[in-house]
């Protein structure tokens, strides 16, 4: 669907040379929520901008739905725009128009006639759950409400991509899984492939399918969610995924563990992703005749299922014990880790 | 009453003072917000990072716009009067000061109209470019709708400086009150004349006022 080459971009000012974006190359299949993720300054927001011409590439080429954007005259650009839509993390709403005028603007623009577009809004309208904020004017609307309006605009034109720069950072925690579930609606309703730029692990992880982590203009690591959760290689990517998991010093939890529950075997399990691992504790008990005691963990969930890790004590005889252990192992897609009583 | 305390009130030609105060002052205002609106946007779009970024003729505008808001406005009617006499036909009367008072504050207002438009968030002219609007649809569907409020009051303040500015040409002979304070109260020592004029362009000018005001508060949705 998309796909990038070598694509720089170098600000100069003062005759100095900043280069916001360093090089890049990756490929974003159709359907898919892709996330960025970086702190503040490292190039995002000139990396998605370059993509629709917002910001003109110092370098490289991009490819959007078959079309090579970085050669595209000024008219052509602005017929591909159309297919392009984007969201910004201060909606950037005409505060003159109405909720129904804004919505419409891009229909105007496509030269949409007047009964179409109107029929078209009210579908956008429901489609984003404004229904009876028509005409309402921006200023009247919570923060929620005023991204809706812009999901809502950005998606008249029907685009084929939706670019999403920190459409969420302006938004309370709740009103954010609100937006966020709107989003995965659209994608799975529409089909679109959606774009989005954060500095939250909690957005990727709560709503993206891939991710690229980015430092410096660069892109140090890149994969399915799943397996950047559970393997993080970049320093960057660590602190980004102790954003969700807690920055838990899992030596010393081992320890003071150990000193604590000395019955039985102590024993780490790992979860990534598939959901036949959420029954996993309750299929032990039943299969194995041991008790299970959940100590220590923390799971959370992806778009491809839950993942985390979990330290459970297990008591009984040893060779159930063993057996059930062994039964992780086999059976599930869980690791399993029998912590050796150092005592 | 009333004649006692303005003995020398013709309510005939006062009338037709306030007409011509009043033609002057709407006739000019009308050539200025036009073309203050459209120096307002080229000096807007050929500023730096705008969309007609141009380094040279942003100096030129900005160089024009400035010595003609230097020169004191009754050197600028001295000034303008062969060219007046070309293009009205005449140096007297309420048409003759028409170029004066536009050339005099056309300028002021187009920089109220860049101050107006460098206000507007820069966030909604980009969300336009990413929904392929074109530089015409930026203009009339985004810049000058969401500057609205600024550009009224921009108006308003541009008008009663022209009251102001009709008053003054009136004296060397472009009729209205100003004129008619000079020559019938001024020059006849005939100070109640002068008063009442006073009254009336003070008045005038209030009007303007609350009229600018309530439009501007009426049209601002934010
Ligand atoms: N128009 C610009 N001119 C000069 N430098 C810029 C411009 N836009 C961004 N930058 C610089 O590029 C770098 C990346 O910025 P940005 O893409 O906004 O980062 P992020 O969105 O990840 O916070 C920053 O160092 C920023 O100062
Ligand atoms: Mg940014």
């Amino acid at each position: 669907m998309i796909s990038i080459k070598g694509l720089s971009k170098v600000f100069t000012f003062n005759n100095k040379k900043l280069t916001a974006v360093d090089n890049l190359t990756l490929d974003i299949k159709e359907g898919e929520i892709f996330g960025v993720i970086g702190y503040s300054g490292a190039g995002k927001s000139t990396f998605i901008r370059l993509l629709n011409r917002l910001e003109e590439p110092t370098q490289g080429d991009i490819l959007i739905d078959k079309q090579e954007i970085t050669t595209l005259s000024a008219n052509q650009l602005r017929l591909a725009r159309q297919d392009i839509g984007m969201i910004f993390q201060h909606f950037n709403l005409l505060w003159s128009r109405t909720v129904k005028d804004n919505i419409a603007f891009p229909l105007e623009i496509a030269g949409i006639p007047k009964a179409k577009r109107e029929e078209r809004v009210q579908e956008l309208i429901d489609l984003v759950g404004l229904t009876g904020r028509e005409n309402a004017y921006p200023s009247q609307l919570s923060g929620g409400q005023k991204q809706r309006v812009g999901i809502a605009r950005a998606l008249a034109n029907n685009p084929k991509v939706l670019l999403c720069d920190e459409a969420t950072s302006a938004l309370d925690p709740e009103t954010t899984n609100a937006i966020l579930d709107l989003l995965v609606d659209i994608n799975k309703k529409l089909g679109l492939t959606i774009i989005l730029i954060t500095h939250e692990m909690h957005v990727i992880r709560k709503i993206c399918h891939q991710v690229a982590v980015m430092e410096q203009g660069k892109m140090v690591e890149q994969g399915n969610v799943l397996e950047v959760f559970s393997n993080p290689i970049a320093q960057v990517t660590k602190k980004f995924v102790a954003q969700v998991m807690g920055t838990a010093d899992e030596g010393e939890d081992i320890k003071s563990l150990q000193e604590m529950y000395t019955d039985g075997k102590l024993i780490h399990l790992h979860f990534v992703g598939e959901s036949t691992n959420q029954t996993l504790i309750s299929q032990i008990a039943k299969k194995f005749p041991i008790d299970i005691n959940i100590l220590q963990g923390k799971i959370t969930q992806t778009q491809a299922g839950g993942y985390g890790t979990l330290f459970v004590q297990m008591i009984g005889e040893e060779e159930e014990i063993n057996k059930a252990v062994v039964f992780i192992r086999d059976e599930t897609s869980a690791e399993v880790e029998v912590i050796e009583n150092v005592n | 009453m009333l004649t006692d305390l303005f003995p020398n009130i013709d309510p005939q030609d006062l009338l037709e003072a306030t007409q011509e105060t009043l033609y002057m002052t709407i006739l000019s205002l009308l050539g200025v917000v036009i073309f203050g609106l459209l120096l307002g946007l080229l000096l807007y779009l050929t500023n730096k990072n705008g969309i007609w970024e141009n380094k040279y003729l942003y100096l030129i505008i900005s160089a024009f716009v400035n010595i003609f808001r230097a020169i004191p406005f009754i050197i600028l009617i001295l000034l303008l009067f062969p060219f007046t006499e070309i293009l009205v036909g005449t140096i007297r009367g309420p048409n003759a000061a028409l170029p004066a008072l536009i050339l005099g504050s056309a300028p002021f207002y187009a920089r109220l109209v860049e101050i107006a438009l460098i206000e507007v968030d820069k966030g909604v002219v980009e969300a336009a470019k990413s929904m392929g609007a074109k530089t015409r649809t930026i203009i009339f569907k985004v810049l000058l709708p969401e500057s609205m409020p600024a550009l009224v009051s921009g108006i308003t303040v541009t008008s009663i400086a022209l009251i102001g500015y009709t008053a003054m040409a009136g004296v060397i002979g472009a009729g209205g009150l100003g004129n008619h304070a000079h020559y019938y109260g001024f020059m006849r020592r005939d100070f109640d004349v002068v008063f009442l004029c006073t009254i009336l362009i003070v008045i005038i000018v209030f009007i303007f006022q609350f009229i600018g005001d309530f439009i501007s508060k009426k049209i601002d949705k934010r």
